[in-house]
C-alpha cells in the first residue's frame, strides 16, 4: 500500500493514460455527514474485454511486458476494504473504464488523502497531450479544475513554461485550499 | 475560485511568456522524463517531478518540456529521471531523490555536463 490516497490515485490515473485515454476525469469527495470518502477515475481509454476485467484486481496479472505483476488495482482494493469500503470497475472495450473506490472516510486505517495539489499537478504537466478535469468537494462545496480553456488560451505555449507553471500550481492549490477552508467555517 | 478573471490573468500570462521567448537565444529543447509506474511512485517519483517543476519555477527556465512515462522495468533504480538535451542521447538516471534532481538539473540540463555518479549502469 502507499503512504497516501493522492498516490494510489497518480497510479491509476497512469492506467488510464497507457490505456491511450485522451480525457480523464478524476473526482474526489469527503462526505463527512455519511462518514464516506469516495474517489473515481473514469477515463475513455481502449477499456478491457470482460476476462481482463475479471483479472484486473488478481497481483500476478498486468498488461505490460516489463514485469509479471501488476500492484496498482489490487494494493487499492485492499487499502479500501480495510477502511469498510469497496471497490468497482466497470469497463468496456472501445469507451474506457471507471474506477470507484470507497473507504469509511474517519476509519482509523485510512490513509490520508495526503498531496492531491502536487497529483493534480503532475498528471496535467507530465501528460499534456490528456484532457484532464479534477472535481475536488466536501460536501457541498466543490472545486473543478478542466485544463481545456487553459490549453486554448496558452495555444501553443507549453505546459512546462515556468510562468504557466506558476499559474497552474495556483490555481490547483487555491482552489483547494478554498474547499478545505470554507469546510472548516461551516 | 472566480474562472473568468483567472482566465483573464492566464491570457496576460501567455503574453508575457511568448515575449520573454522571442527574447532569448534559442538554444534547443530539453527534454526531462521522470517515470512514474507504480514502482516510481512508491520510490517518491512524484516528489522528484515536483522538485523538477519547482527548480524550472524558481529558475525561470524557457524550452524544458517535462513529461511522465510509466514504468521502464528498471524497478529497482526507482525514482528515474531521463535526460534528453537537444539531439544528443538520452540519459537515464537511476534513484533520483528530489535533491539530486536539482543537482541535475542544474548541472546536466543547465550547465550541459552529465552527473555520471548518478546515471544507471546498463
Amino acid at each position: 500500500m502507499l503512504k497516501e490516497l493522492s498516490l494510489h490515485i497518480l497510479d491509476i490515473a497512469e492506467n488510464s493514460v497507457q490505456a491511450k485515454a485522451k480525457k480523464v476525469i478524476i473526482k474526489v469527495e469527503e462526505n463527512l455527514r455519511n462518514d464516506r470518502l469516495n474517489i473515481q477515475i473514469i477515463d475513455n481509454g481502449k477499456g478491457m474485454s470482460p476476462t481482463t476485467l475479471a483479472q484486473a484486481t488478481n497481483p500476478f496479472y498486468t498488461s505490460r511486458t516489463t514485469r509479471k505483476v501488476g500492484l496498482g488495482i489490487p494494493f487499492l482494493k485492499e487499502a479500501a476494504e480495510a477502511c469498510n469500503g469497496s471497490l468497482k470497475i466497470e469497463s468496456k472495450e472501445k469507451i474506457g473504464t471507471k474506477i470507484e473506490v470507497e473507504f469509511q472516510l474517519s476509519h482509523i486505517d485510512r490513509m490520508p488523502l495526503g498531496d492531491l495539489e502536487d497529483t493534480f499537478l503532475n498528471l496535467v504537466i507530465g501528460y499534456p497531450e490528456v484532457h484532464w478535469k479534477f472535481h475536488f468537494k466536501i460536501d457541498n462545496n466543490e472545486f473543478v479544475f478542466d485544463d481545456e480553456p487553459i490549453k486554448k488560451i496558452l495555444e501553443d505555449l507549453p505546459l512546462s513554461d515556468p510562468s504557466v507553471l506558476a499559474f497552474l500550481r495556483k490555481t490547483i492549490f487555491s482552489g483547494i485550499a478554498e474547499v478545505k477552508s470554507n469546510m472548516k467555517n461551516n | 475560485m472566480n474562472t473568468i478573471k483567472s482566465l483573464d490573468d492566464l491570457k496576460k500570462v501567455r503574453e508575457d511568456a511568448l515575449a520573454k521567448r522571442k527574447v532569448k537565444t534559442t538554444s534547443g529543447t530539453s527534454q526531462v522524463v521522470v517515470g512514474m509506474g507504480t514502482c516510481g511512485i512508491a520510490a517518491g517519483a512524484r516528489e522528484t517531478m515536483k522538485a523538477v517543476l519547482k527548480y524550472v519555477e524558481s529558475e525561470n527556465l524557457q524550452n524544458i518540456l517535462v513529461t511522465q512515462t510509466g514504468c521502464i522495468g528498471l524497478c529497482e533504480q526507482e525514482p528515474i529521471m531521463q535526460v534528453v538535451l537537444g539531439e544528443q542521447p538520452k540519459v537515464t538516471y537511476g534513484k533520483v531523490t528530489p535533491e539530486i534532481a536539482a543537482k541535475i538539473m542544474k548541472e546536466h540540463v543547465v550547465g550541459g555536463k552529465v552527473v555520471s555518479q548518478y546515471v544507471i549502469p546498463l
